[in-house]
């Protein structure tokens, strides 16, 4: 191997590593604020990516069907639990947030795919699009046994994600795609040429790391979101509603596995089932940052993409093994430095 | 129900299963079989799982890895499929024992992620293997041969698979109703619990662990030689899933849920794929799985136990038979009274900014009950945890019976003869009454699975079960042996746990709070039964909050304030120190 | 201000707290005192609405069975629990501008973090400081400083002394003591009888999840059978 192709398969694993950053970085918000392993943000992502194909190609992409049908499942939902608590005046805001706006969204999109908008306006319609997706997800899914177990969770999270796989051959059906560059330039880096694409990949991990660390840090919201992930209870009895935090972190989540959808989409070929390869990776990134940690998602993720760019020169078919098996030792060195706490298991 | 009525419907069920094949459909049987199959690696991983407590999605892996080996050794290599029934066990056990010797001193989340970890991982070198038929697989692989006959026909390995999923049923109940299989029962109580009785965690997590890899060895043969073609598919992470599906469905912890489980799963996946196309034309195939997971989420949100707990709700309660006086277990020989049993010197203990425990030190002498007192966050039960191994000392010394134990593990502590309670009660609430104090005896025991399973132990079963009850009828609990112990009410779980304690043959006996909560009358018992305790030359160091009970029952008090010692002494002059009485009514404000 | 009216919780099937009653005026302080496990903290979690009760309980004339915690929170009833609940891994500043999330009027939360801080000015020497390294007093401080943040009507509060050297005992009664000034109501619940009965208007025994003793807080601190009920000897 020489320093060329080093340098290569560096700025390759650096890119990769970049998108599995930001799909870190959303899963370990998401974990932080709920408790939730959400195993399916790399489904989201991919659906990002497919969603922005669709309006290439000037068609109305699945996503909205699934919006839709995701908001009526979750504004039902939500309505027979108001009215079982006797909250019953709480419903037409419900209403609002869990169909009306959804739907707007869909309607939106429905428009705009007659008028044949620009590529910004595109992204931006598939951000609006694949948004409310996540906390559509929450409501059904996670909202009922928000108090259950991290492992309970963890299995919910994984039976959702295979839920999602069926529904996205469904609504995508099984061909994979790839959009154009967002940007045809490219630049030189000691004598190597980089993509624009690449650049703009490392320019949003880094943007949105900046972001949400202004945001935790800075805003009384951001705050809020953190302390209801270090103690609950203390965060109720400061009127931090759990669940509103959840939604919120859950918004954020789906808007930066928008993020990554759109950003890896012209790198490689995405298929409806590519979400989960691409959210296990980031995943590995996530235990190095111990669960817990932004910068140590984001360095993880970039370390896992680096090792597949390299274990992928040696021995392309080994490489999912390599970066598996890898985990496990991660997980032992984590382990060892958690606090020992004894969990009695739920009965 | 007796035993006897127990024993006539399980064989009749087993009657039904054996003349099934000869009036159901060739289709029924088949699926029979596969349900068959599934449900001996459901029934792994429910006692992984549901009676371990350990959530793992690697269950299709080992499947995969028994089910390749015998299809190397009899499809591409022309041996028996029985030698590859033994290189499938080999293989599996090897490998679950490596990974689990590996993996599991992770906790909680970070376990069960290993296990997606090295599910995939291993799925992954299916398919990557050269030898192994890469993604094609391996086909013609040979039918099961006993002697001259050929298993081909659907009915021939019907016998086996069944004959193989009864004799394992048997095995299992006979496995958890005995030393090992509780000690397996108490690990969802907790780690400090299972080591505080003596219980080595990691040891019976590991048995457990590769229990439930032999067993998923054994589906994993029997699929290579019925569907006679296997590739890397069957044992993906989807199928790692469904073991789970089957196993919770059929009831956490229940064996027998196991094979409910797969039955259900396997008729639903089955009904689905029918009845799916009548509702949605054209999209079945993928609705197919959403619905699934869709049924599986529901069933998590809903009704988590499962459902041979739920329909065992409805059947009459069992009689069981009350053990009878069998012989004694080992006996430990207990101090000389007044001989000095406990030391603790100057121990130190440190929370972050906080001092819990501020250089204490105090003596517990034999056959003496000995009060450690103090107001609410004086350090009382930090030291408990600190002398019993629950937690590490930052300083100082501790001596037992002439040997320092400050860096030993709650493991040997316990072992060597100190046997607690907890400040809030660590029971096994699904367990009974017997069973709990049961587990106390673990440590004066030694059969292993394989006498439990095969009930080779049926001697030393007794001499436990006779001397739990003994403890049980000591401290009062002795008529209601197989009540379960979520029944009972606060009080009487307390006495339970100190029951529990003595079946350790115990020379100190530690007692966190073991009046909390109480009723007068019940706090009445408790100082009898210490009292008679203490008759018996039992050495007690007990923590408590109600000073009435503590003034009257104990010899000395060793009073704490703020982690630090602030005086000890007898009773009487306890009680008249202003400085204990400013701790407790407070100062002057 | 507050009302609970025959009250029971129960945890499955023992009865923590039985048939409790007890108000608290306007500008009152009460004290709830009582042996340790007889139910205070129970009581108070299901004031807050964090444990399910039977009963009447109503808050400033609204019936609370209709709010959640966080709705009580927002409508002045606060607590600082016996665990303090802080949040160990921000600073001490952040602990207490969460304090006011609950608050309509969150601009004023600046100048009301001045105003604790001048009352508790450890505090002002750790504002950046994790609240997790803090000693056990100072902690007591942040968890009352957080809790008067949110401007309460009525503050409930959970064992303040515990764990705490008598000096700093002192102070913190002092500070309750003084939240009369401000208009805001006190339910006290304390191990430490003598503090708090010097402090409260008005006082309730609890022994074994029921009421036994109540009356005005002078008239109890010179009952002897209180004396005798915490140190034995009937």
């Amino acid at each position: 191997m020489t320093p060329d192709i080093a340098a290569i398969l560096a700025i390759d694993g650096i890119a990769s590593g970049a998108v599995y950053a930001l799909v870190a970085i959303g899963t370990v918000l998401i974990f932080t604020v709920t408790r939730v392993i959400f195993i399916p943000f790399g489904d989201i992502a991919a659906f990002t990516a497919l969603t922005l194909a669709a309006l290439d190609a000037k068609q109305l992409p699945g996503t909205a069907a699934l919006v839709a049908v995701l908001a009526c499942l979750a504004c039902a939902m939500e309505s027979v639990a108001l009215v079982r608590a006797g909250a019953a005046r709480a419903l037409p805001r419900a209403i609002l947030c869990y169909l009306a706006l959804p739907l707007i969204v869909v309607g939106i999109v429905w428009a705009a795919v007659k008028f044949d908008p620009p590529l910004p306006v595109r992204l931006v319609l598939t951000l609006m699009l694949i948004t409310p997706i996540a906390p559509l997800l929450d409501r059904i899914v996670f909202r009922p046994i928000a108090d259950g177990s991290v492992l309970l969770l963890l299995t919910v999270s994984v039976a959702l994600h295979f839920a999602l796989v069926g529904l996205g051959l469904m609504f995508f059906g099984p061909e994979g795609v790839r959009t154009e560059p967002l940007t045809s330039l490219s630049t030189e880096i000691g004598g190597i040429t980089v993509s624009g694409q690449t650049v703009l990949i490392l320019l949003a991990a880094l943007l949105f790391s900046v972001l949400l660390f202004l945001f935790f840090d800075f805003t009384l919201i951001g705050k809020a979101l953190r302390a209801t992930a270090i103690n609950r209870t203390g965060a109720r009895l400061m009127g931090i509603r759990p669940a509103r935090a959840g939604t919120i972190a859950y918004l954020l989540g789906s808007l930066m596995a928008g993020v990554s959808g759109i950003l890896i989409a012209p790198v490689n070929t995405i298929f409806y089932d590519s979400g989960f390869l691409i959210g296990l990776k980031a995943f590995v990134g996530v235990i190095v940052g111990g669960m817990t940690s932004y910068p140590g998602a984001a360095l993880g993720a970039l370390g896992v993409g680096i090792l597949e760019s390299f274990a992928s020169f040696e021995s392309s078919t080994l490489k999912d093994v390599i970066v598996f098996s890898l985990l496990i030792p991660i997980l032992l060195w984590l382990s060892f430095g958690a606090p020992h706490s004894d969990e009695e298991i739920e009965e | 129900m007796t035993g006897a009525q127990t024993r006539l419907v399980a064989a009749a069920a087993v009657l039904c299963l054996l003349i099934a094949p000869f009036w159901l459909n060739p289709f029924s049987v088949t699926l029979l079989n596969y349900i068959g199959i599934y449900a001996l690696a459901a029934i792994g991983l429910a006692l992984l799982t549901g009676v371990g407590g350990i959530i793992s999605f690697g269950q299709a892996a080992f499947v995969g890895i028994a089910a390749y080996s015998t299809a190397w050794v009899s499809a591409a290599n022309g041996y028996s499929p029985w030698l590859g029934l033994a290189l499938a066990i080999v293989m599996t056990c090897a490998i679950a024992g490596i990974l689990g010797f590996v993996t599991l001193r992770l906790q909680g989340h970070f376990l069960s992620l290993s296990t997606v970890a090295w599910g995939l991982a291993i799925y992954f070198l299916f398919g990557n293997i050269d030898g192994l038929g890469n993604y094609n697989g391996i086909s013609n692989i040979p039918p099961i041969a006993i002697g001259s006959l050929l298993l081909t026909e659907s009915w021939q390995i019907y016998l086996l698979i069944w004959g193989i999923v009864v004799a394992v049923l048997i095995l299992c109940y006979n496995l958890l109703d005995s030393r090992v299989g509780r000690a397996m029962r108490a690990l969802r109580g907790g780690n400090t619990l299972v080591e505080s009785l003596g219980i080595s965690a990691f040891r019976i997590k590991l048995l457990t662990f590769v229990l439930a890899a032999f067993l998923g060895a054994l589906s994993g043969w029997l699929y290579a030689h019925l569907s006679r073609f296997i590739s890397p598919g069957p044992f993906d992470a989807g199928m790692g899933i469904e073991y789970l599906m089957m196993a919770m469905v059929g009831g956490a912890g229940s064996v027998l849920g196991g094979v409910v489980g797969a039955a259900i799963v396997t008729l639903l996946k089955n009904s689905v794929q029918d009845y799916l196309p009548l509702i949605a034309r054209g999209a079945s195939g993928q609705l197919e799985i959403v619905a699934f997971s869709a049924l599986f989420i529901l069933f998590l949100q809903r009704a988590r136990q499962g459902i041979v707990p739920f329909l065992a709700g409805f059947l009459p309660e069992p009689k069981l038979a009350v053990p009878q006086p069998a012989a004694a277990l080992p006996r430990r020989a207990q101090p000389a009274p007044g001989k000095l049993l406990l030391k603790v010197d100057a121990v130190e203990r440190r929370f972050g900014g906080l001092v819990a425990v501020n250089n204490v030190s105090f003596e517990v002498r034999a056959g003496e009950i000995l009060g450690l007192i103090g107001p609410n966050g004086a350090g009382k039960s930090t030291i408990f945890n600190l002398l019993t191994g629950a937690l590490r000392v930052n300083g100082g010394e501790i001596a037992f019976a002439g040997r320092p134990i400050t860096h030993d593990p709650q493991c040997h502590i316990a072992r060597a003869g100190v046997a607690r309670t907890f400040q809030h009660v660590k029971l096994r609430p699904r367990m009974s009454l017997l069973d709990n104090v049961l587990l106390g005896t673990y440590a004066r025991t030694r059969s292993g699975l394989l006498a439990g399973a095969l009930r080779l132990d049926r001697a030393e079963e007794a001499s436990a079960r006779y001397a739990a009850l003994c403890e049980l009828q000591r401290v009062g609990l002795g008529e209601k042996p197989f009540e379960l112990a979520g029944n009972l009410p606060l009080g009487n779980q307390r006495l339970l746990e100190i029951a529990r304690a003595l079946a350790a043959d115990p020379a100190l006996l530690v007692l966190d709070e073991p009046a909390a909560g109480l009723r007068r009358q019940e706090k009445l018992r408790l100082a009898e039964l210490l009292r008679a305790l203490r008759k018996d030359n039992l050495t007690i160091l007990l923590v408590e909050h109600d000073m009435e009970f503590v003034m009257t029952l104990v010899d000395r008090i060793v009073v704490l304030d703020f982690g630090s010692k602030l005086c000890e002494g007898e009773p009487a002059a306890i009680r008249g120190d202003a400085r204990v009485q400013e701790a407790y009514l407070g100062g002057v404000a | 201000m507050l009302a609970l009216q025959n009250v029971s919780v129960a945890y499955g099937k023992v009865e923590a707290v039985r048939n409790v009653s007890l108000r608290v005026e306007q500008g009152q302080i009460v004290t709830v005192i009582g042996p340790n496990g007889a139910g205070k903290t129970t009581l108070l979690l299901a004031a807050m609405g964090l444990l399910r009760a039977s009963g009447h309980m109503s808050f400033a004339g609204i019936d609370l069975s209709a709010l959640d915690v966080e709705g009580r929170v927002e409508r002045g009833l606060c607590l600082v629990p016996e665990k303090r609940e802080l949040f160990s891994d921000m600073s001490v500043a952040d602990n207490l501008l969460l304090g006011a999330y609950s608050r309509r009027d969150r601009a004023d939360a600046r100048h009301d973090l001045d105003g604790v801080y001048r009352r508790f000015p450890r505090l002002k020497e750790r504002a950046r400081q994790a609240a997790g390294t803090l000693s056990g007093g100072e902690r007591q401080m942040l968890a009352l400083g957080r809790a008067l943040m949110a401007k309460p009507k009525l503050l409930v509060l959970d064992e303040p002394s515990l764990g705490l050297a008598p000096l700093i005992v002192r102070e913190i009664f002092r500070t309750i003591a003084s939240l009369r000034e401000l208009g805001v109501s006190v339910l006290l619940v304390e191990q430490n009888a003598r503090a708090a009965l010097e402090t409260a208007d008005y006082g309730y025994v609890l022994e074994t999840g029921e009421i036994v003793q109540s009356g005005p807080a002078d008239a109890l601190i010179h009952d002897p059978k209180l004396i005798a009920a915490y140190l034995g000897g009937h």
